[in-house]
Formats: C-alpha cells, structure tokens, sequence
C-alpha cells in the first residue's frame, strides 16, 4: 500500500545570502510553513559568486507549497527584489507525500 | 622593514592576480574573523578594568561625531567630484565613515611589535565607530521616511557579528581580569599575530578579485581610495589630540578613522540601499582603501601622531 500522494509546486529562488533572513520573513508572511536554505556557488550576469565570504555568497531557498501560493511568491518577488538583486527564481512540479503538510 | 603579517597579505594578492588556484576555504575565513574580533575585544576589555569607565563616555561622544562628520564629507565628495548618484553616494559614504577590523587588527600588531603602548578603550572605539556611519547613509539615500523598516535595521546593525563579539568579548575581559583570562591567554594571545597572517592571505586573494572593478570605473575611484582615508585620518587626528590619547592611542584613532568597512557596510547597505552598486563601494574600500593602509597608511599614520602628540604624552 502506497501513502497518498499530490502534486504541489516547489519554488526554488537562488539569491544573494545578504536577503536570506529578508526572504524568510517575507515567505513566513505569505504562509509559507517550512523551507530549505542552502549555500550556492555560480556566476552570471553579476559576476562570479562563490560562496566564499559575505558579499559574494549566494544561497539557495526551496519551498514546497500550492501553486497558488509559490506564484504569488513569484509575482512578490519580482515586484520587490529582481530588479536590484542577483536573482533567480523557479517553479517546478513536484510530488509529495503526505500533502496536508504542504 | 614590512611586517611579516603584511608579507603574506601580499602573497594572497599574488596569487590571486595571477589566478593560482590558490583557495582558503570559506569556513576558516568566517573562523579567523570570529577569532580575532574575540581577541582585540577581550584585550580591550582587560585594560579597561584597569580604569575608570565614565570619563570615557565624552571620548565615545566624539568618535562617534567623527565617523558621522567623514560619512557626510565623503558624500559630498563623490557627489560634487565623483557625479555620483544619491544611492551609490550615500552607500560609499557609509564604507568610509565606518571601520575595517582587519586593518585595526594590522595597526594593533604593528604597534605590538615595536612595543609601542596605547589606550585600551580604542577597542571601544572600532566597536562604537562601526554604527554611526551606517544610519547616516540611510539617512542620506532615504531620507527620513516611513517605509524604511527601522527596526530591522537596528537589529542588523546593533546586534551585527562584529559589533556583538566585540562587545561580549569586551565583557568577559572586563569580568575576567588579567588573571581570569590567564587560562585562555595562550589561544588569544600568543595565536593572535599566526591567526592575522593567514587571515591576511585570505584577504590578499578576496582584494585581488576587486581589482577587475577598478579597471572599469577608473581614475576616480583610485584617487577617492586614497584621498578620502588622508582626509579622514586628518580628523581622526584632531579628534586623537583633542582626546589627550598618548601617540599609541592617537595612531588606533587614526587608523580607525581612515579605515572603510567591507564588511558591516556592504551587508546593510545591500538590504537598505539596493539600488546602490556593491561592486562599486567595495571596489574602493577593499580594492583600495585597505591596501593602501596597510602598506602605507600605518607607518605614517603613526609618524603623524608622534609628530603632533608626542608632546602631550
């Protein structure tokens, strides 16, 4: 027997670590229950970003939740951060279990 | 004769302007910082038990003046001079009205070394210096207005790595007494100049990354770096001599006042003033500013102050 399972969306948002706390406490906001930070090292169009000390860290923040809920992410984002930030967001499909976590 | 700590800040440099794949890992960077804020905030703390700690309240008063004063000349520069805009203004600014632990800890060695003595409140002063200059910028790229969230700033800002280590390990020393911190004097103490070296080489490798900035935005930027730290450190001077500290004392007030943050700063301005270009402030404070004191700004800082206070001391 298999445990229920949906699909929910996973919003996945790769940032400057400076916006990290910032970010949180917009999300806990939009009733986001839980996320998942972690470091993360690339370059782009703002240069390389190695993770290596304060100014030049990027971390990476993933959040499952509806998809209602990770666009309104998305729009916010977009109205408030990529302009001036280094940014990237995402939305993938992903399935869970146990959705009334989600 | 270059300190030896010096020597492997330049080391860091090399190698990092000749891309050696020479990498320190981020950890051991985060460590050092920790450790030697730990350690020029429990030396502070042990001398000040040795005195009395309410005349230095006026000699708080005035350093935080001055790192106000060098936010509001240095805006008016790069604005004036530079044709900055407000933001990157304002942002700059905030760099230089601030201070740099790393060339503190630089000065703080160098004076060691020749056994020079100096104030034990100068570590006061690098933990009060870091904050005036940071709300000043706000204040200059905002204007006073209700969207800036205050409260979060102060947060960031009061309660920031550098400023709630100093002020702790301030406490412990002033607790603990010279005896007290005898037990741990060997790690803080004695690793103290080993633990500058190598943070040092780590620093030479982050400041060669900045040099690719400088190319693109010039002359300006270069002669800003320099100028504004001999500015600043002219009124760091006064402030010293006015102070009555002894030509130790007077040189630590001097470098802080010269010294620009690159670390505190940037992460404030980054959440306050976002439209501000980080790559350009540090450009100057690291990729300038910090060399140029450490190779050259010490030594004649010091001159300067037995030059002007040898007398009263």
């Amino acid at each position: 027997m298999t445990a229920p399972s949906e699909i929910r969306s996973l919003l996945t948002v790769i940032t400057e670590a400076a916006l990290e706390n910032t970010l949180l406490h917009d999300f806990e906001g939009r009733g986001v229950h839980g996320c998942t930070v972690s470091d993360a090292r690339g370059r782009g169009q703002r240069g390389v970003r190695d993770a290596a000390w304060g100014e030049a860290a990027n971390v990476r923040i993933e959040v499952i939740c509806r998809r209602e809920c990770a666009e309104a992410l998305l729009d916010h984002l977009q109205r408030h951060y990529f302009n001036n930030y280094a940014m990237v967001a995402f939305v993938q499909e992903v399935v869970v279990l146990r959705p009334n976590k989600f | 004769m270059i300190d030896v700590v010096v020597l492997f800040f330049l080391f860091g440099l090399l190698a990092g302007a000749a891309r050696s794949e020479l990498k320190l890992p981020a950890a051991l960077y985060e460590t050092l910082s920790v450790f030697l804020l730990l350690a020029i905030g429990l030396k502070g703390g042990e001398g000040l038990a040795k005195q009395a700690v309410l005349p230095l309240l006026p000699q708080l008063g005035s350093v935080i003046l001055l790192g106000v004063a060098q936010t509001l000349i240095a805006y008016s520069l790069l604005r004036a001079v530079g044709r900055f805009d407000r933001a990157n203004a304002a942002s700059t600014a905030a760099h230089y009205g601030s201070v740099s632990v790393a060339t503190f800890a630089v000065a703080l060695n160098w004076l060691a070394t020749r056994a020079i003595p100096f104030e034990s409140q100068a570590a006061v002063f690098l933990a009060v210096m870091e904050i005036p200059a940071i709300l000043v910028g706000i204040v200059l790229a905002r204007g006073i207005n209700r969207h800036t969230n205050w409260r979060r700033l102060a947060h960031e800002t009061f309660l920031g790595k550098g400023v709630t280590l100093l002020l702790g390990s301030m406490a412990i020393g002033w607790l603990a007494g010279p005896d007290g911190l005898a037990p741990i004097k060997g790690v803080f103490y004695e690793l103290f100049k080993g633990a500058l070296a190598l943070f040092l080489l780590e620093m030479g490798l982050i400041v060669s990354r900045h040099f690719g900035t400088l190319r693109q935005h010039g002359l300006f930027l270069v002669g800003f770096g320099i100028a504004m730290p001999l500015l600043s450190a002219l009124l760091g001077l006064t402030t010293g001599i006015a102070l009555g500290l002894s030509p130790g004392g007077v040189t630590l007030l001097v470098v802080l006042a010269a010294s620009a943050s690159y670390i505190a700063v940037p992460a404030a301005m980054r959440l306050a003033v976002p439209e501000a270009n980080p790559a350009l402030s540090l450009a100057a404070s690291l990729g300038i500013t910090f060399p140029f004191n450490l190779l050259v700004g010490i030594p004649l800082y010091h001159r300067l102050a037995v030059h002007f206070a040898g007398d009263s001391a």
